[in-house]
Parts: C-alpha cells; sequence; structure tokens
C-alpha cells in the first residue's frame, strides 16, 4: 500500500478527472452509421468493459474517443484531459517488429508526452521505464529486440508502455487476444491497480466470463446501445439476444435516418 | 604501381582531393538516409526519385547549361513536387505510396526525356545520368558540404519521430506527433542528398553511396545507432577504394565506386554475423534459457 501511494506521488498528475460521454453520436464510414445515435457516459474514475457482437461499433467508438473518425452527428467529449493525453491501445497496432529497436527503446516511448521529441532522458526516465517492465514481469528483456518477442510479451511491452503513458484516461481495444490465461490475469491487476489509481479505462472485451468476473460497469453495444450500467444488469440473456438481433446485414441502399435525435 | 603511388594521386592531383573530399562528406550524410530508406521498406523509393530528378536537372541544364545552381534548383524542384505529390496521393487516396510514386516518376522521367531530346546530345544525358566525380569544382563541394550540414542536423532533430514513426505509427498520430510532417521533412532530406551525389555519380547512381552501404551494415549490427555509424565507414570506404580503383586502372569513377560499394555488399551478405549466409548455415550453440 505504502509503495503505491509513493507511486502515484511520484507521477505528480492528479488523476481521476477524465471522463468519456457521448451525446447521441453517430459514428460511421462513408455515411453507413457504425454506431447510431449513442449515448453513453464513461465517468472519471470508472473501469467499463465495451461488449457487443462483431460489427457492433465497439472499435468505432474508441477510434471516435482519440478523434481518428469525426463523428457525422452528436458530440463525445472527452474532459479532464487532451485528446493527444489519452492512452489508447488499438486492436491491430502497425508496429513495425523488424525494426531494430531494443525493448526498452520501444517502452521509453510512452515518456512522449513527458519529453516530446526532442527533450534528453534523465536518470527518473530510466528509472521509471525500468519500474514499468518489472510491473508486466519483463524484468531482463531490455534489450531484447522486438522481433524476438511472443505474442503475449508484445502484449505485455505495450501494457509497459501504456503505464509510462501515466494517462488519466485509458482504452484499450480487444487487448487479450491471442494472450494465455496467465498472462491475461496478470495485465488484468495492471489494470485493476490504473483504476484504483483514479484513473478511468474503458476497455472493447469478448469474453463475457473475464467481464463478469472483473468488471462493475458495462456498456453493451449493438450499432446502438443496448443497455449500460452494473454488469450483472447489463450481460442478462434477453440483452444479450436483443444485441444479436439488431447487427443486421449491411445495406448498400439502406434509407437516410429521419428519426428524430434522441432528447 | 605501389600503395605510395595510389596514396600520392590523392597528395599530386587537386582533383583527387576535391573528389575525395566530395565523396567522404557524402559517405556521412548519405548513409543515415539510406538506414532509414531501408528500414521504412522504402528502398526502391530512393531510386524512383533519382529517376524524377533527372528531368528538372535536365531543364536546368538546358536552359542555363553546365551551372551547378540552375540544374540543383532544377532537380530539387522536380524531386519535392514528386515527394510531395506522392505523398499527398497517399494520404489521401487508397493508393500506396509505391502505386502513386511509381506512376509520377514515369511521367516525370518521360518529360524529362522529351525535354532533352529537343535539344541536347547523348552526351549530354550520359553526363546527366552518371555523373563525372572528377568534375567536382569548388562550387560542388560547397554545396555538398552545405546539404551534409543540413542532413546531420535534419537527423539530429527528428531521430525520435522519425524511428517513432518507423516503428509504430499509429502510437506517433495517438500522441499528437506530426507524422504527416516527419514524413515529408525525410523526402527533403533525401531528395536533397540525391542532388548532392549527381554531380559525382549522376542522377542514377547517386542513390547507390546511400542504398548499399545501409544495406551492407545490416549483416553486421542489430543497433540502430551503431548501423548508422557502420553505413557511414562503409560509404567512405567504398569512396576511397573507388576513386583509387579509377584513378590506377583508368575507370570511370562514379561506376568505380559504387561497384566497390557492391563488394563490400556482398562480403556482407556471405560473412555478415546478423543473418550473413555463412552465419545461416553454421549451426549455431544454443543456450539453455
Amino acid at each position: 500500500m505504502g509503495a503505491a501511494i509513493m507511486d502515484f506521488a511520484r507521477q505528480g498528475r492528479p488523476t481521476g478527472g477524465a471522463s468519456l460521454t457521448l451525446r447521441n453520436a453517430t459514428i460511421g464510414y462513408d455515411r453507413h452509421p457504425a454506431l447510431h445515435h449513442l449515448s453513453a457516459s464513461f465517468p472519471a474514475g470508472s473501469m467499463t468493459a465495451v461488449v457487443g457482437p462483431n460489427g457492433a461499433g465497439k472499435s468505432t467508438l474508441l477510434k471516435a474517443a482519440i478523434g481518428h473518425i469525426r463523428p457525422i452527428g452528436g458530440e463525445i467529449h472527452v474532459s479532464g484531459c487532451r485528446r493527444t493525453e489519452i492512452a489508447y491501445l488499438p486492436q491491430l497496432s502497425e508496429i513495425d517488429r523488424t525494426f531494430p529497436l531494443p525493448v526498452f527503446d520501444f517502452v521509453a516511448m510512452g515518456l512522449w508526452q513527458r519529453r516530446g521529441a526532442f527533450g534528453g532522458f534523465r536518470r527518473d526516465d530510466d528509472e521509471d521505464v525500468a519500474r514499468a517492465l518489472a510491473g508486466v514481469g519483463l524484468v531482463g528483456f531490455e534489450q531484447r529486440p522486438l522481433d524476438t518477442l511472443s505474442g503475449g510479451q508484445l502484449q505485455r511491452v505495450l501494457f509497459a508502455r501504456l503505464s509510462l503513458q501515466d494517462a488519466p484516461l485509458i482504452l484499450l481495444d480487444e487487448p487479450f487476444t491471442a494472450v494465455d490465461d496467465r498472462t491475461i490475469g496478470e495485465l488484468m491487476d495492471l489494470i485493476d491497480r490504473w483504476n484504483a489509481e483514479g484513473r478511468t479505462v474503458v476497455a472493447v472485451l469478448h469474453d463475457l466470463e473475464l467481464v463478469r468476473r472483473r468488471f462493475q460497469r458495462t456498456l453493451l453495444i449493438a450499432r446502438r446501445l443496448i443497455a449500460e450500467g452494473a454488469t450483472a444488469d447489463v450481460l442478462t440473456a434477453e440483452n444479450l439476444a436483443a444485441a444479436r438481433r439488431h447487427i443486421e446485414a449491411w445495406d448498400e441502399a439502406a434509407p437516410f435516418c429521419e428519426a428524430e435525435p434522441a432528447p | 604501381m605501389t600503395a605510395a603511388d595510389l596514396l600520392a594521386a590523392f597528395s599530386d592531383f587537386a582533383f583527387m582531393r576535391r573528389a575525395l573530399a566530395g565523396c567522404l562528406v557524402l559517405s556521412v550524410a548519405a548513409a543515415p538516409v539510406g538506414v532509414f530508406l531501408m528500414l521504412r521498406r522504402l528502398s526502391l523509393t530512393g531510386d524512383a526519385m533519382a529517376h524524377a530528378i533527372l528531368p528538372g536537372v535536365a531543364a536546368g541544364y538546358l536552359l542555363a547549361g553546365l551551372n551547378l545552381w540552375a540544374m540543383t534548383a532544377g532537380g530539387l524542384a522536380a524531386g519535392l513536387a514528386i515527394a510531395l505529390m506522392a505523398s499527398a496521393v497517399t494520404r489521401l487516396t487508397p493508393l500506396r505510396e509505391d502505386a502513386s510514386l511509381a506512376t509520377l516518376y514515369l511521367v516525370s522521367l518521360a518529360l524529362g526525356v522529351i525535354l532533352i531530346s529537343a535539344r541536347g546530345s547523348a552526351v549530354d544525358v550520359m553526363h546527366l545520368l552518371f555523373g563525372s566525380v572528377l568534375a567536382i569544382d569548388d562550387t560542388a563541394l560547397v554545396f555538398i558540404g552545405i546539404v551534409a550540414s543540413i542532413t546531420v542536423l535534419a537527423f539530429a532533430v527528428m531521430w525520435r519521430p522519425l524511428v517513432l514513426e518507423c516503428v509504430d505509427p499509429g502510437f506517433l498520430k495517438a500522441v499528437g506527433g506530426r507524422g504527416a510532417i516527419i514524413h515529408v521533412a525525410f523526402m527533403l532530406v533525401m531528395v536533397l542528398n540525391l542532388i548532392a551525389g549527381f554531380q559525382a555519380l549522376g542522377t542514377l547512381l547517386s542513390v547507390g553511396l546511400m542504398m548499399l552501404p545501409a544495406a551492407s551494415a545490416r549483416f553486421w549490427t542489430r543497433s540502430l545507432g551503431a548501423m548508422t555509424a557502420l553505413a557511414m565507414a562503409f560509404a567512405a570506404l567504398s569512396s576511397v577504394a573507388g576513386l583509387t580503383a579509377s584513378f590506377a586502372a583508368n575507370l570511370p569513377s562514379g561506376p568505380a565506386i559504387i561497384v566497390a560499394a557492391g563488394i563490400l555488399y556482398a562480403l556482407s551478405v556471405a560473412f555478415g554475423p546478423t543473418g550473413g549466409l555463412i552465419a545461416r548455415l553454421r549451426p549455431a550453440r544454443h543456450r539453455t534459457g
């Protein structure tokens, strides 16, 4: 406990202030909405799982939150931090693992907000990187090139970089695909620690058992809101069936939406 | 002819000294460009840009004769126009960079040939394509020096974002880094180096002093810094060896330098410890964990 408080003080940032709110947001590609008139909120300091069938718009939601996709309608509001301060783990990262960069240097890029493009690295920074690597169980991997890592090890490296970003809002897009149970358990503990430090966490997940065990809040979507709230109330058989029903086939000639914006 | 005679070539003849100085400075500047081109899988982009520069250089030559600044301005304008247009097409349309670059440089090359054939001779074309190390004058040396200084400075400034743009462009975008600007700045530095090289090596071969040492260095180390330093050393070594051979055997100097770099590359492919053929064939002892 003492160590955790020390850590918190070291980071020097008053976390626990960042929240994400969608108000009647319609987000999509090529005028076809992937998310239709969605209102949802992720309060400061909350930890929420985003669940839904394939094509429900889960990844789209996160991409819109960091500003990579602009909503067609409605608004997406981030308060408590700037958009570029959000830590985001994409589902398919574009990492070029053949690039000759050791794990240490790769993880150190999480300090971008602190050091920017040109700032020199201090001894503190080196210690922080080492601590982040230790936090994901990768002590001794500092000089390993990226292309020698297994899938689970790379995921741990990405989590180490995320924790260095010291972000008040953390968005994870299916962080546990192709990762074994032990790694999932350890990375979930890390996510819990982030949340305990007051950071807001949003994670897109497919494993409903994991969501029931580890997440108190859940958002269930299927191109629109199905249910939002306490996990036990959201992940009911009726809600899940409703979500499945709402994923219709892509209709190239779908009529334009005439719906009154929801109040 | 002894080794002393060969060294005397550099002390006796001013044109050899200038050629050596020019090529050594060029080696320091071009090598890091080549390393990043290789690591970004843009090796052929350098080649395409070298072709794209030709018509600009030719236009400068036709307008002002063998004037370094006119040809440089022409080449710079053509190279930048192609690089920017290719980047714009890549970022704004679904077409990939290699395809957009190929289309643009083919058109550019065709325009260049039309330009030259309108006025000019085969000798002119040969000079522009393959250059002449022995024609490096003081103006050309100054220009090479300026380009090398800009290049070293540019890499010092953009090293970190450039590495990040190569390894994980999505992350750079998410933290608010300007990947597009870094990419354009890098392309600009590459074009400058191609133009600095064309006096000595010609528009077609100046890309050789970038790519061959970089590709060779890849076989000797996995560290980015060491790779860059090694590429510079290989480029410098090729320059000295090529110039010496061209003096001793009366060979055209540009191609001699590139062939020397090619020999270094072949040796690296064979004997390099990281991925070289012999290292790969020999069964390595493995550790217990």
